[in-house]
């Protein structure tokens, strides 16, 4: 009986499928990793450790998130697809998110 | 735009000079002069920038503008701290001399200007200025530094400035 209750929170606990917190870091002005996979729902956060203000803009600009030097910022994933983004000060900062439904 | 491309062309035929001395004779430049050339190069673009934002009305330019004073002050503040930590004394330099005498002549020219001919110049000698710099950087400065810190700065200064470069290139391309 116990581990049937057990069971059945575990199920409902797995499917709310909890969103995540996903950090990015910068550092030497890199995106770092460059390539993270999301689902809708979570949130990436940019750390910046750089001296310097960044910024993730999408390329399709849905969005674009200002990272001052030595601060983080956070969005969170509204749609899916693949977005690339970039830094506006910094265009030679390139990263890549994928983010499923 | 002739005078331009002299200046661009005299600025970095004297980059080339100092940074021929320095490959010819590696261990004539120390991290002394390595700094004070990094930290010139940053004041001078900072100057720029200021001399920018007084004079330019364009939203992209003046974005721009502010970035390099920004950053360029924000890594000289860095180097700074540094030498004070590494107990380094910034030594002038004929590079350095150089560089400063290149930027007043720069300066007083883009002061003459006004308008979409200042935007242009402006940015079309930030896209030169920093190719050069950063020539200068990833050829001579680099390679000859020998404290670790110093180096490390210097790399992410480089990957910082060839930011610039790359949107200054976005800003000239924009002004067409």
């Amino acid at each position: 009986m116990r581990a049937g209750i057990f069971a059945a929170l575990c199920l409902a606990f797995a499917g709310t499928a909890q969103a995540e917190t996903i950090t990015i870091t910068i550092g030497k002005a890199t995106f770092m990793p460059a390539a993270v996979s999301a689902r809708v729902g979570d949130v990436i956060v940019w750390d910046n450790k750089d001296i310097v203000a960044h910024t993730a803009t999408a390329r399709d600009k849905a969005w674009d998130v200002m990272i001052p030097a030595g601060k983080a910022a956070r969005i969170e994933m509204k749609k899916a697809g693949d977005i690339e983004y970039y830094c506006r000060f910094h265009p030679n900062m390139v990263g890549k998110l994928q983010v499923a439904p | 735009m002739t005078r331009l491309k002299t200046t661009i062309a005299l600025v970095a035929a004297a980059m080339l000079a100092g940074a021929g001395a320095a490959n010819a004779q590696a261990a004539k430049i120390n991290d002394a002069q390595i700094a004070h050339i990094a930290y010139t190069a940053g004041v001078i673009d900072v100057e720029a920038g200021k001399l920018a934002l007084k004079k330019s009305k364009t939203k992209a330019v003046r974005e721009f503008a502010e970035s390099m004073v920004r950053d360029h002050a924000a890594v000289n503040d860095k180097a700074l701290a540094l030498v004070k930590k590494l107990n380094v004394k910034p030594q002038d330099n004929d590079t350095s001399k150089a560089l400063t005498k290149q930027a007043a002549a720069k300066k007083a020219e883009l002061s003459k200007l006004s308008g979409a001919a200042f935007d242009k110049a402006y940015v079309a000698n930030e896209v030169a200025y920093h190719k050069t710099v950063n020539g200068a950087l990833e050829k001579t400065l680099i390679p000859s530094a020998q404290n670790a810190e110093l180096k490390s700065l210097l790399e992410t200064g480089l990957k910082i400035f060839q930011g610039h470069e790359q949107h200054a290139e976005h800003v000239a391309a924009s002004l067409k």
